[in-house]
């Protein structure tokens, strides 16, 4: 299972992210460059955080202009997985891959600690090994992670189930104090209407061993991992 | 071909970048040049006699454009004159040492085939004027310090002074310097895994930005920035020069004055952390692909630092073509263009004929990079402007033969009449002891750092196995068992009231916050933050903190690898603390299994002291607080004592009895007690009786050092107890972690102290939070 690992100038979690694809058995991370304009064969795609372009205009708004972008979005099309975390999900968001935008926590602040997110959907190729309802504490890093959309959007997330993750309290309560960024409706991650594209804040990458601090991110891995296998299963003549 | 000193090129054609002239030729002055006078001379900051040595080394008066040049590389900040001689008495040997000072920074061998690169550097001016842009770029510098020695960077630290929080103006420069540090680390991807900050009104108008970092590499992807190999081409790679930062050298080598924050604003330096990260990956392909000799940071000094300092240590001469240098505006002087200051640019040695492939790596990252000179055999830094030779200089007189100072140094007289300052009065509380213990945690000096590092990425690069707020920091080696623990420490009242014991302390507790980690003690990086050494007090200060630093080293075997010196921390002519600040990383064997933190882990664990308690209220937090002064005579540091402590304290945890290990600091032992039971994520209550029949307000609040906080299973008391004592450290068991929420007890004979630990808890959090949401927090005046 080959997964391009996609690095923009900029971008500074690629080598985490192709790390922790590592760890898993299965899968072959290989980096992809900004201007590669073909993604070669490749099973799903990583598209990492850090600040893409030095974060200029928007954070995520130059990357989506990349040739590398362009095969992401025909891959995504053809029903691919894409997973882009923290400036990837910005880059998703400015790419229109994924509705809304995330903009300027209200705090002013950039915020690195430990959330609790709470699972909100196992239906994705990304949750799948969760449970519905299960409390996960992965670490955020970020300046630019309030989450926004118009009403009719944010109805077609919740409508749809399409809401991946929320922000909640280490019980799994949705409150002010544990939406970090302020963001609507205190969304942590969301897909696409074709659940093929999941777009977080939070870095699953970083929660991946115990040494860490937290292994509550690997389940995103394993989901993924059993629905490559599953798929490329059923491509078996 | 036609003699270049007298021979203007004219027309497009770019002059070549590889003139060069004999070593008897002499510099024609540029038109409107300023003539050289005593006072245009005194204006670059050279005395009378150094001005003299400039003579002889020229055998002519110097052009303008060499008059900046010595005015740079002969200031403090560059030529160390007021330090050097004291630096000399530093221990830097050792085994494990692979680099010592005397290069972009210090290398030590940390096992299974892997080098660390470490280094501390000072931006308190800059961040003086502009706290955002001097905090950013002095992480930027210490970046690129790392990665020209080849190594990854892996970890960056902070050491930061502001005065009270009570004012708008450093809570402007704190919040500008926070966001600074963090803005620029987070953008590049390196984590922030530790440091420290202190407020006290003797860093009013003086702000101390330290940065520290940390790199990674294998033995063998050294490269040292020696520029060889005659002929070699030199190439400008990065961003473009600019007018920014001209002299920033010379501004941090002198004093400021209450209406510089205006108008020293253009030696101020603006960062690009984008460019930076490019510059680090391209920099770090560079050193892989073999097509270079040798690369710089074009940091303090600029050019004039970088090309002469490369030709000093390889013995060779350099040749630089002005109008070669990719600059952001034109009509720039070659004076302007050596000296100035602008952020990440680099200058790097090539192998001849190899040009293309260094530009190609360049270009991949988007990033320039320009032949402008060469590797020259005869010895001297020249400098032409369209052929025309402009500066001739001999190239070690300007590195190394800048004059260096001994001053007479005598001890201050408002220091005698403070430290002898009969602090009896305090061991008397007024009120009870509760209340005092939890007016102390709204000091911002002893409360909860969250709302700082919550700024800062501190995962990044997955491999920070201890974060920031507890002793020190501790990151893995990718491949290998091995960690690295690192930490910043100085306390700068204890310097101010003893500059010898105070630097000792500094020492002391950087190696014990280590040990509480769980590492070895293995070297150190210092920053010397001192106010005018011309003065004798402040020499006197200079002087025996250099003894203090020198004896402890020694004595840990921690030698200093590097570092970084800033005088002139004086505002109006009041100078700061003196601030030995130590950067000390020791190297964990095991990380996984001997990664330690501070807070309490379960209830009904042993609490146990290693240590001894003294009645000691001299330079406390306590005081400060109390009576606003400074004062008594600061706590003594038994060097010996501290070493067996630290041995038996590294023991247990190695032997996996220790399960959790604080040193005891800044508000004494009941700070340390509390900053165990909030350590985790559910507050543990805490149940201690001490037997010292001391004054409970020095028992509890004093800051005595040598003193450590274990918590132990109960069944393995005895062994601890028995495993300390064989160390030969007093140790003694005074009671139990409690329950989630019970309370926070702590007895003695003479008085006890019992608090709600959720109350404590939220004050312990609250403080700092509080200070930075008053009215203007954070806005400028």
């Amino acid at each position: 299972m080959k997964v391009a690992v996609i690095t923009f100038p900029g971008s500074n979690c690629d080598y985490d992210g192709y790390q922790a694809f590592k760890l898993l058995d299965g899968f072959e991370p290989e980096f992809r460059w900004h201007r590669d304009a073909a993604l070669g064969d490749v099973d799903a795609v990583f598209l990492p955080g850090g600040f893409s372009y030095g974060d200029y205009l928007r954070p995520g708004a130059i990357a989506h202009l990349s040739p590398v972008m362009e095969a992401v979005r025909d891959f995504a099309a053809g029903g691919g997985p894409v997973l882009g975390v923290c400036n990837g999900f910005q880059v998703l968001c400015e790419s229109g891959l994924l509705p809304g935008a995330l903009l300027r926590n209200p705090s002013l602040r950039f915020r690195s600690h430990d959330v609790h997110l709470r699972v909100e959907t196992t239906r994705s190729p990304f949750t799948s090994a969760y449970e519905k309802g299960a409390v996960l504490r992965i670490p955020i890093a970020h300046g630019d992670g309030h989450y926004t959309a118009s009403k009719e959007e944010l109805a077609e997330l919740e409508g749809e189930d399409r809401i991946a993750f929320r922000y909640c309290t280490t019980e799994g309560g949705l409150a002010p104090e544990s939406n970090p960024n302020h963001s609507e409706h205190h969304i942590a991650g969301i897909l696409n209407p074709a659940r093929n594209i999941l777009g977080m804040m939070p870095h699953p990458e970083r929660a991946v061993e115990d040494i860490l601090g937290s292994t509550d991110g690997l389940g995103l891995f394993e989901s993924l991992r059993a629905h490559l296998s599953g798929t490329l299963a059923t491509q078996t003549p | 071909m036609t003699d270049p000193t007298t021979a203007p090129t004219t027309g497009s054609t770019p002059a070549p970048a590889t003139a060069s002239a004999p070593v008897t030729a002499t510099p024609a002055p540029r038109p409107g040049d300023p003539e050289i006078t005593a006072e245009l001379v005194a204006d670059h900051g050279l005395s009378p006699s150094e001005y003299e040595l400039v003579l002889g080394i020229l055998g002519r008066t110097p052009t303008f454009t060499e008059l900046g040049i010595f005015s740079a590389m002969w200031s403090e900040h560059c030529g160390y004159k007021n330090s050097k001689r004291l630096l000399r008495l530093l221990p830097t040997e050792a085994p494990w040492v692979i680099q010592g000072p005397g290069e972009n920074a210090g290398v030590i061998d940390v096992g299974d085939g892997l080098a660390v690169a470490f280094k501390i550097e000072s931006h308190n001016h800059p961040s003086a004027v502009e706290p955002y842009q001097g905090a950013a770029t002095g992480v930027g510098g210490i970046l690129r310090d790392i990665f020209t020695m080849g190594a990854r960077p892996v970890a960056v630290l902070d050491s930061l002074r502001f005065g009270d929080l009570d004012s708008p103006r450093n809570r402007y420069l704190f919040a500008g310097v926070v966001r600074g540090v963090g803005d620029y680390g987070n953008c590049v991807g390196i984590p922030n895994i530790g440091g420290e900050v202190f407020f006290d009104r003797a860093y009013e108008g003086n702000p101390i930005v330290n940065a520290m970092a940390i790199g990674l590499m294998k033995r063998e992807e050294l490269i040292t920035a020696e520029a060889t190999g005659v002929g070699n081409p030199m190439m400008a790679v990065g961003a473009r020069t600019g007018r920014d930062g001209i002299h920033g050298a010379t501004f941090a080598s002198e004093e400021l004055s209450g209406d510089d924050d205006v108008s020293s604003r253009p030696r101020v330096q603006v960062g690009d952390p984008f460019t930076e990260k490019l510059l680090l990956e391209a920099s770090l392909e560079l050193i892989g692909s073999g097509h270079i000799v040798a690369i710089q940071d074009m940091g303090a000094a600029g050019l004039t630092s970088a090309a002469s300092e490369m030709a000093g240590r390889g013995g060779s001469g350099v040749s630089l073509e002005m109008s070669r240098i990719p600059v952001r505006e034109s009509g720039m002087t070659p004076y302007e263009i050596l000296l100035s200051e602008s952020q990440e640019r680099m200058l790097v040695v090539a192998k001849r004929g190899r040009e293309d492939e260094v530009r190609k790596i360049l270009e991949k990252w988007e990033l320039e990079a320009e032949p402008v000179g060469e590797v020259t055999d005869n010895g001297h830094f020249q400098i032409f402007e369209n052929g025309v030779l402009v500066a001739s200089i001999p190239a070690l007189p300007l590195t190394d033969g800048c004059p260096t100072y001994e001053r007479e140094g005598i001890e201050g007289d408002d220091v005698k009449v403070a430290r002898a300052r009969d602090l009896g009065h305090l061991l008397e509380p007024e009120g009870d002891l509760s209340e005092a213990f939890m007016s102390l945690l709204k000091s911002p000096n002893l409360a909860s750092k969250r709302w700082i590092y919550e700024q800062y990425d501190t995962t990044v690069r997955t491999s920070t196995v201890v974060r920031p707020g507890g002793d020190a920091g501790v990151i893995r080696f990718r491949g290998s068992r091995r960690g690295l623990a690192a930490t910043t420490d100085c306390n700068g009242r204890y310097c101010w009231l003893n500059p010898r014991e105070g630097a000792k302390a500094a020492v002391a507790e950087a190696a014990r916050n280590l040990v509480c980690s769980g590492a070895l003690p293995t070297a150190v990086t210092n920053n010397l933050n001192f106010g005018n050494p011309l003065k004798p007090h402040i020499y006197h200060q200079l002087r025996e903190a250099v003894l203090g630093m020198a004896e402890a080293c020694a004595l840990f075997e921690t030698p200093v690898t590097g570092g970084n010196v800033s005088l002139f921390n004086e505002t109006d002519g009041v100078a700061i603390y003196p601030t030995p600040v130590i950067g000390m990383v020791g190297v964990l064997d095991d990380v996984e299994a001997h990664a330690m933190t501070h807070g309490f882990k379960a209830e009904g664990d042993a609490i146990l002291l290693l240590g001894e308690n003294r009645e000691e209220m001299g330079g406390s937090e306590y005081l400060y607080r109390k009576e606003g002064v400074v004062a008594g005579e600061a706590p003594i540091v038994d060097l010996l004592a501290e070493r067996r402590l630290q041995h038996a304290v590294l023991g247990l945890i190695q032997k996996g009895v220790a399960r959790s290990a604080h040193d005891c600091s800044e508000g004494g032992l009941a700070t340390a007690l509390a900053e165990c039971a909030v350590g985790s994520e559910k507050p543990f209550g805490v149940q201690v009786r001490l037997e010292d029949n001391l004054a409970p307000v020095a028992l509890f609040f004093g800051e005595t050092q040598g003193r450590v906080l274990l918590s132990v299973a109960p069944e393995d008391v005895d062994r601890a107890l028995d495993m300390a004592r064989d160390h030969g450290v007093p140790a003694v068991s005074i009671g139990a972690v409690g329950a989630p929420g019970s309370s926070f007890s702590i007895r003695s004979p003479r008085g006890h102290l019992e608090l709600d630990i959720g109350r404590v808890a939220e004050q312990y959090h609250a403080t700092l939070p509080a200070l930075m949401t008053r009215s203007n927090g954070g806005e400028p005046a």
